[in-house]
């Protein structure tokens, strides 16, 4: 009964890693890891440098996929469906799981033709529709009004700041399902910080999102749930004020308290 | 004396010693320029642009020789540059760690510093001999065995310049891997990429050895491909070594205007990638 009710009050899981762990090589960089992405709700990924955050991140859209010796055993579902399986269209995939970098990625070419691109991959559409989605993509990364005057120019031109929120533009307008933050601010002054994070806010209407922060404040401040993380292992999941406020590990009472890390 | 004063010392004797071998180089590279000018734009005309080779001892110019020198560059660098740029493109997007591509690079680099005359041998022997007769068309040829390795080389190292962050982010949004290396890669090493190409050019079009060897040199103007064909630099080698004045002087004049198209190439290519630069 009681068990009951608790899953009544979880929102829906997107993602659900299973008993997964990666090599790098030889290495075994993370140790059965599991846990959920709750839909619509931002997961935050903290822990030492090293500790396989970003490394777990990757997994998610099988980034690591492009580099020859890397590899994943265990389940990662998404919408129930192993992404894992290698008969997957890793496109397809990562066109439905988005993901921002630690430095901003702007594409050599217009402002324009970078939200372009990645819709032109998927979807063809006439001039005047292509219009209103790029305007659309640039207004839900709160970049319009910065950008909309100079959209024929290089995307390379524009502040650190404004070029993240240009990579989320970007990654939003391929209407993916879930977006991946791979310490998405750690480039970026306090100004622009801010931005970023009411942007990742303003995003979780309509995304599942995971982001790896070094930065606990910004993890208390945009997280709903909190992943602590140690030498590839994950220490402690749960709410994110439970983690902060009432940590059942003392590792995790260490870390979030600086007293190591 | 102090150590400080003694390190004054040795880094003065060292700055001077830099000064005096940069101005020994640069010298010598001013007074080929200076007597080039001096000698060339003397023979300077419109007939030059205008009229044939001639026999020794009546005017002309060298148009035969300057269109030759055009086709069979245009040519080799057409065929050359899509083959080079591909296996670039291979060895720096698809096959960056593997064994193929290192045993590519290694005989790409051989290539890269063979002397242009063992190139013109192997043309001779693997299409002259055959055809029977000298042609534009293994000058061409030829030529193209040279611009190869250029563009190999140039191709891979533009391509490995560009961040794996970009690949990674196109990769992100679902973009395929040609679709990457296609409109993300080879955008953000365009400038790279073209002067690549211009260093070819420039290389190959004062290139004479390989040419002696397969397209040979025609007085008359030909613009058959199966027949021989004159170009610039055998027209220099030809005129510059016999014994008649007027010929010497044409050698003269059309060395300089290889020299100025070199030039003006290299030019050209210094400033795409200082624009690159600047753009970043």
């Amino acid at each position: 009964m009681n068990a009951a009710v608790q899953a009544l009050k979880e929102p829906p899981t997107k993602v659900s890693v299973r008993s997964l762990d990666f090599y790098y090589g030889a290495d075994r960089s993370l140790k059965n890891i599991s846990l959920p992405l709750r839909a619509n709700k931002v997961t935050a990924f903290i822990g030492p440098s090293g500790c396989g955050k970003s490394t777990l991140l990757r997994v998610l859209n099988r980034m690591y996929d492009l580099y020859p010796g890397q590899r994943a055993e265990g389940e990662v579902l998404l919408d129930g469906e192993n992404i894992l399986d290698p008969a997957i269209d890793l496109n397809a995939l990562r066109s439905r799981v988005g993901m921002i970098f630690q430095k901003p990625t702007p594409f050599p070419m217009s402002i324009y033709e970078n939200i372009a691109f990645g819709i032109r991959l998927y979807e063809k559409l006439s001039r005047a529709d292509m219009d209103a989605r790029v305007e659309g993509a640039l207004r839900g990364a709160a970049l319009w009004d910065e950008v909309k005057d100079k959209l024929q120019t290089s995307g390379l031109g524009l502040s650190g700041g404004q070029q993240q929120r240009l990579c989320i533009a970007r990654s939003v307008a391929v209407q993916p399902e879930v977006i991946l933050f791979d310490e998405p601010c750690s480039a970026l002054d306090p100004i622009s910080t801010a931005k970023v994070e009411e942007l990742i806010d303003e995003l979780t209407h309509r995304y599942t999102i995971a982001i790896v922060t070094h930065n606990m404040q910004q993890a208390v401040r945009i997280s709903d749930y909190t992943a602590f993380m140690y030498l590839g292992e994950l220490v402690e999941f749960g709410e994110t004020d439970d983690v902060f406020n009432k940590p059942k590990e003392k590792r995790t009472l260490d870390y979030i308290t600086g007293r190591f890390g | 004396m102090s150590l400080y004063a003694s390190r004054r010392s040795a880094n003065s004797i060292a700055t001077t010693l830099c000064w005096v071998a940069a101005i020994f180089g640069l010298a010598w590279l001013f007074v080929i320029l200076g007597v080039l000018l001096y000698e060339g734009v003397r023979g300077l005309s419109p007939a030059v642009f205008s009229e044939m080779t001639p026999p020794p001892g009546s005017a002309g110019g060298l148009l035969n020789a300057i269109a030759g020198s055009l086709v069979m560059t245009a040519i080799g660098v057409a065929v050359g540059t899509p083959l080079g740029m591909l296996a670039g493109t291979y060895m720096a997007e698809y096959g960056r760690h593997t064994k193929l591509t290192m045993v590519v690079r290694f005989i790409n680099d051989i290539l890269l510093s063979a002397p242009s005359i063992v190139v013109g041998l192997f043309v001779y022997t693997i299409l002259v001999h055959p055809m029977g007769h000298f042609s534009a068309i293994s000058g061409a040829v030829a030529l193209a065995l040279l611009v190869v390795p250029v563009v190999v080389r140039t191709t891979e190292d533009m391509l490995l310049l560009v961040p794996g962050s970009m690949r990674e982010a196109a990769t992100a949004l679902g973009a395929p891997r040609a679709h990457v290396v296609g409109k993300v890669a080879y955008r953000a090493a365009k400038a790279g990429l073209i002067t690549g190409v211009l260093l070819a050019v420039a290389r190959v079009s004062g290139e004479t050895a390989p040419l002696l060897f397969t397209a040979l040199n025609n007085q008359f103007w030909s613009t058959d491909l199966a027949a021989p064909m004159a170009s610039l630099p055998v027209v220099i080698f030809q005129f510059a070594l016999s014994p008649y004045k007027d010929w010497q002087q044409l050698a003269w004049t059309g060395a300089l205007l290889i020299t100025v198209a070199v030039l003006a190439l290299s030019i050209a290519a210094r400033a795409l990638s200082a624009g690159r630069r600047k753009s970043k």
